[in-house]
Formats: C-alpha cells, structure tokens, sequence
C-alpha cells in the first residue's frame, strides 16, 4: 500500500528514507512548502547557512568526511545560481552529494517569474544528472534515483528541481526499494584476465610505483585497507595525489609522499622513473603529469578506475582495469597470493636505495626564522601539536593549500577535504562546517588563507549558530600568495593585484561573529596559541601573520616535466618559458 | 557538408583493448546513441560535445521506440582515434545513454540522408534540372512553372554531388536531415 502525500512531505520522506541525518539549505519563496515539513518534524537537522555556496561545501565537507552522500536545500533562481560553484566543484572531485533546488510552479516555468532560472539548463555541465521534476507522482522515485546516481560509479553531484506546485500536490510515496535503478549500474568488478597480466607485470617490476588518488578514498575504507595490504605484501613504494592523501598513511614503512606539481622530489622522480606505475584511482590530472610528452617515459602503466572514460584520456597505459578500487584490489590481492607471487626483491632493494637518496635532498627544507613566522613552520607545530588526536583538516586554495599537503600527515581517509580539481578558493570554512557537523567531537581545523578565507566568511556566522567549533588557521601573509608566487616566476615580478589591503582585523572579527579571535606573529609564541586554539570551547579565528613573500617548493614548472623541478629560490631564474606561461 | 571519409580497423567500444593513441590522423565516425527519452536528454549530449571540444558533423534524433521511451540519436562527428575513444567513453557513461554504437567500426553499416531541394528555372535550365534528377533518382515532390522541391535519399556525398550540379540550374534552397544509419546484417 502506498501512502499519499504532499510533494514536500515526499521530500523529507525520501530523504529519511535515504538515511539523511542533516541538510544544509537556505530557505526562499520556491522551497517554502519543504521547509514547513522540516519544521514539523524532528528527524533530519537542519543547517541554515549564510549563503548557499556554503551549503554545498558543506554538504561536500559531510560526503567527504563521511562517505555518505551531503544534502543542500535553497531555492529557485539566485539560490540554484549560488549553488553552482559548489556543484562543480564536487563534479570535479567526484563527491556524491544531492542538491534540492525550488523552482517557480511548472505553470510559470518560461515567463521569466521572479526568481526564476534554467536551473538544470544551467547545471547540466556541473551535475553527474540533474531532473526537473514536473509531476508530483514521479518526485519521490526521481529522488531515490538521485540518491542512486550519486553514489554509485564516479560519485559526483546530483541536482533535482522542483516547482512549487508540485511540492503542494499530493500523490502516492514509492518507497526506496521500489524505485527503478536498473538502467544505471555502472560495472564495479574488475577484469580478472587485466588483472592477471597486472600480477605478472608486478612480478617483473624492479622499479614499481603505487600512484593512488582520490578513488581510494570514494571506495570506502575498505579500499584503503586493501591498499595498506598490498603495499605491505609487495614493498612497492606509494605516492598519492592531492585527493588521496589519507588513503596509505604518513607514516607508512612504503610512504614516499604526495606528488605532482608541489609534491615531494622523491615522488615525483620516483614516478618520471618508475619501470611500473599502477594508478589505483588517480586521473592523470595535469597537475601530476606535468608536460604529458615526457611523463614517465619507461614505464608501463596500469591504470584502475570505476570511470571507462578516464582510461587513456590523457595518458595512454598499457593495462586498463575498469572497476571499483576496493573490488579491483581484493581481486589483485587474491591473485597474487593464490600465484604465491614474488617481487623482484633485487631490483627493489635497489630501488629503494635510489628513493632513499632523493629523500636525502629533504626537499621540504627551508630557511627557518626567528622573527617571522614562516608558514612552513606554522604547520609543523601545528601537526605536532594535533598529531593523534581526533583530526579533520580542510583548506581553502593556494600555497596554504600546498604546504598543508606537505607538512600535515595523514594516517586515514576521510580525513582530509580540500577543493583539488576546480581549486575553489572558499572551500575550506563551509567545507570544516560541514565535517564537523557530522563529527561533532573532532578538532576540525580549516588550513586556510587569508584572501580564500574572505571569499566565504560569512559562514563564521553559522558556525556559531549551530555551535561548530571549527578552528580557522589562517596563513595570513597579506598576499594571494599563489598568484604572487607566479608572477615572480612568470610575470617580471610585477604584482598585478595580487596582495590584500584593507583586511579586516581577525581577532575583532572574531569578536564580531561572538567567536574567539587570536593572532600571533612571533615564532616563539606560536605554540601557545595554537594550544590555546585547540583548547578553546568553540570556533576560533587564528590570525597566523607569517613571512610575506615565501614561495611554495618544491615545484614542477608548467610544462616541464617531473625530472626538472624547482628545490629553491636558487633554481628559479628564467626556468619558465613563453611555453609553460601559457599554461595554468 | 563535406564528404564522409570512412576509415575502418582500429577502434574499440570498451576501455579495454584499446588501440593506439598516437595516430594524429582525423577519423570521421558515425555513432549510434541510444538514450532515454526524457528532457534535456539531448542538450545533455549535445552539451558534452561543445563543452569537451569535440566535432559534431550531423545530428539527428528522433523517438524510435514510443512504449520504451528510446530516442537514437546518430552522430557524424570527427576526430584521432584517441579522441573518438573518449567521446564514445563519454556518452557511455552519461546516465540516460543506454547504448554507444560507433557504426563506423562495427562493421559495414548504410548510412541514408534525406534532402529536399528547391531549384528554380525555366526553358533548359529547367529541363537539365529534371533530367539530372531522374538520374539521380531524387523525385519530383512539389512544382510550379517557374520551380521544382526534389526530393532524394542518399549518403552525403551522393546529395553534395546533386546539389553541386543544381547549383548553376539554379538552386535556391537545400533542407538536410543529416545521417541516420544502421549496421548492415544481424
């Protein structure tokens, strides 16, 4: 027997039934209907953030922290328009997140009403899928299908919009388990016979690599388990996108640390010469190969990810394995010991004497001080002060972004959130609101900049609210220090733009929103604020005044590839040609 | 529009057994797509092209099964091997797309265009016109003293030729529906 119900009880229905816990939304005239429902129930908690970009950082924050999909709620028009860089954003970290948009009534749909937009028009090429939903009856199934597509294959951003007639119309509920998902089951299991030639190429390998990405992570914890087991078994050495950090852990025997354009000079080179690269849900992104012409040039490459379409599009490999990494991998693992396969322990030793030698570079030194802050040392003491305890870090974008990756250990997944495909400068504060809602216990801490910080601080206002005692650690360096960086490197040191006046003063900032402000500017003060940080009972800004002008290192120039980076300021004169300038 | 210029052996349909990559030729390719029927499910494919980059040479789409709700839309597009990989990866994996057919490397397939054309003319302009036709086999379907709408059916490069040929009879307008094609045999 169905039950009969309003289009907004469907809503919250459906969601109860999806197992939502929080929704993260902005009310207005479309959505009205839904957000009575929400009033008059007790289930699903609502978040009311400060604009709706927020909600879907948010949103994107609780996925990533959780592994369950986030929920937003805003409504038509300039509610669905300001959720659009949050799609995006999650499209291109394949985060799976459901967003509910209101819409004028299907009747007013093409007169230009107010608040009006082409809402799946508009986000059609930042959804996995988006539906306009016109007909009540379909609206509680098309919302089981969303929760569906959004969490199974590549994960990724689902939108749904619903007019406001249907929200009040009434028609009969389908349940989760009788809505048809049949056409989309994207293939999860892994070819054996490609994963058979993948166990003999591993056999073989003396110089292999495991490069893993955010894959790893949307697999579910299992994948990074199976990871840790593979490493363990093989001593291959691993190297981990931006995304996938987490996924083996920092203090793993085999960790050799992040890569790509600001990774470490022993994953980088250890990937330019690797005989065996087996990518276990990394994309190639540009930001890892560097010029694609001459990214690691002797190596056969197997590449395992969920998403066909990832294969061979911007680096061609030799061995495809389409399937989930958690699935692929305990095939692999099951080979290999039913084989009683062996490594080649000659050629290894050997490669990790040549690892072990470009480790020696420390390719993370840099000049300390005792006057200034330098940002460097800002997250060493930050990482040994929070080491082992119950840690979530988030980031905004830019050089902060970088030197977190570098100096914070992670020894778990779903620890680390941060924008790493569309680089959304903003991120970090809704994103750390997000992961400590879900995590109310943890010290969440967003890793930030100060101009990123300022893109999305209005949210400090529903971090007090909702009581989220999220701590924002901002490298204040009165610069947009990446864009700053560049154009020392690219742009004859004209600084077009790229530094901040008129900053707010943090600390009365603090004061403002009724949270806790501190600044610190001296070295030796630093560890004492950031305890106090720490200890504090409620959101704190931390103005961190660091060093001005550092650069980030080390780092892969654009267009050059993984053997030719830069370790220092020494390296940096003229090494960017017309060519690289071209390049992001 | 220009000529198809076919050019079989080195494709695939899936992720696996994929062909080389470095071949910088330009391959044109007919693909089959079969969607759902549903809003926007055109724009949705159409967006992956222009916002990917990719070439869309002809287009046509229409509902071929009314009880299951399936559009095909077929596709002449161009591109390298490596690129004509991806779109077809691309489509594949977009939600409403059910199946990918690239007709161009499945074996031999027909490939039809429908084209109206309006020629005007009169003493013998207008008789070539109608002689030209009749060799061509496209068919008279509207006339008056001063005009003809022939009507033809043909690969692309059969309706350049016509069209080519009325041009100094005096053509004055050519509607194209694009390529519809299917495989041939079972």
């Amino acid at each position: 027997m169905s039950k009969q119900m309003t289009g907004a009880k469907m809503v919250i229905q459906a969601l109860k039934d999806q197992g939502v816990e929080v929704v993260f939304g902005y009310p207005g005239g479309a959505v009205l209907p839904i957000y009575d429902e929400l009033f008059l129930q007790n289930d699903i908690r609502h978040i009311l953030v400060r604009h709706e970009q927020g909600a879907v950082h948010m949103a994107e924050g609780y996925a990533r922290s959780t592994g369950k999909p986030g929920v937003a709620l805003v409504t038509s028009g300039p509610g669905a328009t300001n959720a659009v860089t949050g799609l995006t954003d999650a499209l291109m970290d394949s985060i799976p997140i459901v967003v509910l948009t209101g819409q004028v009534p299907t009747f007013m749909i093409g007169t230009d009403g107010f608040q009006e937009a082409d809402t799946v028009g508009i986000t059609r090429p930042c959804t996995k899928m988006n539906w306009l939903v016109k007909d009540t009856a379909k609206l509680s199934e098309t919302i089981h299908q969303a929760f569906h597509v959004a969490t199974h294959g590549r994960p990724g951003p689902v939108l749904i919009d619903i007019p406001k007639d249907v929200q009040f119309a009434t028609s009969d509920y389908v349940p989760a388990e009788k809505a048809k998902v049949a056409h989309y089951q994207p293939r999860t299991e892994g070819d054996p016979a490609r994963i058979a030639q993948l166990v003999e190429l591993m056999e073989q390998a003396e110089r292999p690599i495991l490069y893993t990405g955010g894959g790893v992570i949307n697999s579910g914890t299992r994948a990074s388990a199976l990871l840790r087991e593979l490493a363990a078994e093989t001593g291959f050495p691993v190297t981990s996108t931006l995304m996938g950090l987490g996924a083996y852990p920092a203090s793993g025997k085999n960790w050799v640390g992040m890569l790509g354009m600001h990774g470490l000079y022993e994953a980088n080179l250890a990937m330019h010469g690797c005989d065996l690269m087996i990518n276990i849900g990394a994309r190639f992104d540009d930001r890892i190969t560097g010029r694609v012409k001459d990214f690691s040039p002797r190596s056969k490459k197997a590449h395992i990810d969920i998403d066909p379409s990832s294969i061979n599009k911007v680096i061609h490999v030799d061995v495809p394995i389409v399937g989930d990494v958690t699935k692929v991998l305990e095939e692999l693992l099951r080979q290999w010991r039913a084989r009683g396969s062996k490594t080649d322990q000659r050629g290894l030793a050997s490669w990790w004497k040549q690892i072990d030698e470009w480790r020696a570079v420390k390719c993370l030194s840099y000049k300390n001080s005792t006057t200034t802050i330098k940002p460097q040392y800002a997250l060493e003491r930050l990482e040994a002060l929070t080491k082992g305890m119950d840690r979530y870090i988030c980031t905004e974008v830019g050089q902060h972004q970088m030197w977190a990756a570098q100096f914070l250990g992670f020894e778990d997944p779903n620890r680390w959130m941060t924008s790493g495909g569309l680089g959304t400068m903003g991120y970090g504060l809704p994103a750390s609101i997000g992961v400590q809602i879900a995590h109310p216990e943890a010290l969440v801490i967003n890793v930030a900049g100060e101009a990123s910080w300022l893109m999305n601080m209005q949210e400090m206002g529903t971090a007090m609210q909702f009581r989220a005692p999220v701590k924002q650690f901002i490298l204040n360096n009165e610069r947009l220090g990446m864009v700053r960086q560049w154009q020392e490197l690219l742009h004859g040191e004209r600084y077009s733009s790229s530094w901040s006046e008129s900053l707010p003063d943090f600390v009365k900032l603090a004061e403002a929103f009724g949270c806790k402000g501190i600044q610190c500017k001296d070295p030796k003060d630093l560890d004492d604020a950031i305890m106090e940080m720490i200890s504090y009972d409620g959101p704190v800004i931390f103005d961190c005044l660091v060093e001005k002008h550092e650069n980030c290192f080390p780092m892969i120039p654009s267009g050059k590839p993984h053997n030719e980076m830069l370790l220092g300021e020494a390296d940096t004169q003229g090494v960017i040609g017309a060519k690289g300038a071209v390049l992001v | 529009m220009s000529a198809l210029n076919i050019k079989k052996g080195s494709s695939s349909h899936s992720a696996y057994d994929l062909r080389a990559t470095n071949s910088e030729i330009e391959e044109s390719h007919t693909l089959a797509v079969i969607v759902e029927n549903e809003p926007g499910v055109l724009a949705r494919v159409i967006g992956l092209f222009s916002g990917r980059g990719y070439n869309i040479d002809s287009l046509t789409v229409a509902e071929v099964d009314h009880t299951g709700h399936r559009s095909r839309i077929t596709i002449v597009t161009r591109g390298t091997p490596a690129v004509i990989d991806q779109i077809e990866a691309q489509l594949s994996r977009m939600v409403p797309v059910h199946e990918v057919h690239d007709l161009t490397m499945e074996g031999p397939s027909v490939q039809r265009e429908l084209a109206l054309l309006k020629v005007a003319g009169t003493g013998t302009a207008r008789v070539e016109a109608l002689q030209l036709a009749e060799i061509f086999r496209a068919k008279v379907v509207d006339s008056t003293l001063e005009s003809f709408v022939f009507e033809m059916t043909g690969t692309p490069d059969k309706i350049d030729a016509f069209a080519d040929l009325m041009r100094p009879l005096g053509l004055l307008e050519i509607a194209r529906t694009g390529v519809a094609g299917l495989k041939r045999g079972v």
